[in-house]
């Protein structure tokens, strides 16, 4: 695995900030930094440090309905979803879904 | 013809404005639609309009009735308006972390007022107005997050208006709470523009907002269809805020912080045609005049002054 790490690596870890509600998930941590290619990856790497942190936002494979994910700003459902691609350096956020009017 | 037989009759037809300075190119233009334009000061005139109108041919709204509403304030003084002219009550529960301004409008047309807490925004206020829609059957909520006629008035309005005036548009950009405004809006122009970019842009507020005591109390309005828009932008405060202060000073537009957000976009999808080496037309909503926010500070000193003082408040 070290091999791998190294060709895919001297990843500058990826920003994801986190809503207050999750934050047990991550010992009251706003931002966590984690690395992955496709979000589904990054929410894999999370989950490895931050137990049941992906339970949370993802159902049945898919986003959880009321949980929206931004990759630098843009909704990941229109970018891919759980397979929406990731680089170094970006910045992923998590909130979940509001309402306004 | 710009004469009306009441106040109601005045209800959209807004100009289309272009923005020579902010616009990055003679090919690639920025339109801004002024929905400030309307007779409460913003676009919500539309869909509180309709949804009354539609209510009263179904039978559902009849004289002397109460209406109740869920909202963070410019729904329910568009109703507010509505209801005084048309003869109905009018109860409005809005999240108590909004400005002064839209508590003060409200009391003058003489709505009632219900406060739901500041932690979790317009999501707590759904949620306590259903609640007391179960508690007074014989109560009208129109829901507005739900209501097929607040999509309706974009579809039959504004997406029309847009069209006659920029045939050659490319993209629209528009703001996300109910999403009436886009679903509406959207689907017509995707019925009559091939090929045609729709792009939602929501505003990105303070913690407090998002302070839901559970993932699943988060709230997604029934209208909303993602297979409509293209793309969707989360916004912040700052740059929210930067844009407002552009549109003031590069094109002299008062507009709300929301209308900030939505230029944000815009302005990157013009940035994308310019790369590209395309033309753009650019149409985007002006959603209401800053007036109701000089309170909350967003238009006094630096940037990240601003941005502190809306942070918690509902901007949008």
């Amino acid at each position: 695995m070290l091999a791998s790490t190294a060709t895919r690596g001297l990843a500058v870890a990826i920003e994801v900030r986190i809503p207050t509600i999750l934050r047990p998930h991550t010992g009251g941590e706003k931002s966590v930094e984690g690395k992955g290619e496709t979000l589904a990856d990054l929410l894999d790497d999370l989950e490895s440090r931050h137990g049941g942190l992906k339970a949370r936002l993802v159902t049945d494979g898919a986003l959880a309905r009321f949980v929206n994910v931004y990759v630098n700003d843009e909704d990941v459902r229109f970018m891919g979803g759980m397979q929406a691609p990731l680089k170094d350096g970006d910045s992923v956020t998590v909130l979940p879904a509001v309402a306004g009017g | 013809m710009a004469r009306y037989d009441s106040l109601i009759g005045s209800v959209g037809h807004t100009p289309l404005v272009g923005l020579p300075r902010l616009s990055p190119s003679a090919e690639v233009r920025l339109w801004a639609k002024l929905e400030d334009r309307n007779p409460t000061g913003s676009v919500k005139d539309r869909p509180a309009l309709f949804m009354v109108e539609q209510a009263e041919r179904s039978g559902l709204l009849r004289p002397g009735c109460t209406v109740l509403e869920p909202t963070s304030g410019n729904t329910g003084i568009s109703l507010a308006m509505v209801c005084r002219l048309r003869g109905y009550r009018l109860v409005c529960v809005m999240p108590e972390n909004t400005s002064v301004e839209r508590r003060q409008l409200l009391e003058m047309y003489g709505a009632e007022i219900v406060y739901s807490p500041a932690a979790g925004g317009s999501n707590e206020a759904v949620r306590v107005a259903k609640r007391m829609a179960d508690e007074h059957p014989d109560w009208v909520m129109l829901y507005q997050y739900g209501n097929p006629a607040n999509a309706l008035a974009h579809y039959e309005s504004t997406g029309p208006e847009i069209l006659e005036d920029l045939p050659t548009i490319t993209h629209f950009v528009a703001g996300l709470g109910t999403t009436g405004t886009l679903m509406g809006t959207g689907r017509y122009l995707r019925e009559h523009v091939p090929g045609i970019t729709v792009v939602a842009a929501e505003p990105r507020y303070g913690e407090l907002v998002y302070g839901l005591r559970n993932i699943d109390e988060g709230f997604v309005p029934e209208l909303y269809d993602p297979t409509l828009i293209d793309s969707r932008f989360s916004v912040g405060p700052e740059d929210a805020l930067r844009r407002t202060r552009q549109l003031i000073e590069e094109e002299g537009i008062f507009a709300g912080p929301s209308t900030g957000a939505i230029l944000h976009a815009a302005l990157g999808f013009a940035a994308k045609a310019v790369q590209a080496g395309e033309r753009a037309d650019i149409a985007f909503i002006v959603c209401d005049g800053g007036w109701k926010y000089l309170s909350t500070g967003a238009y006094a000193g630096t940037l990240a002054e601003a941005a502190e003082k809306i942070d918690g408040q509902l901007w949008a």
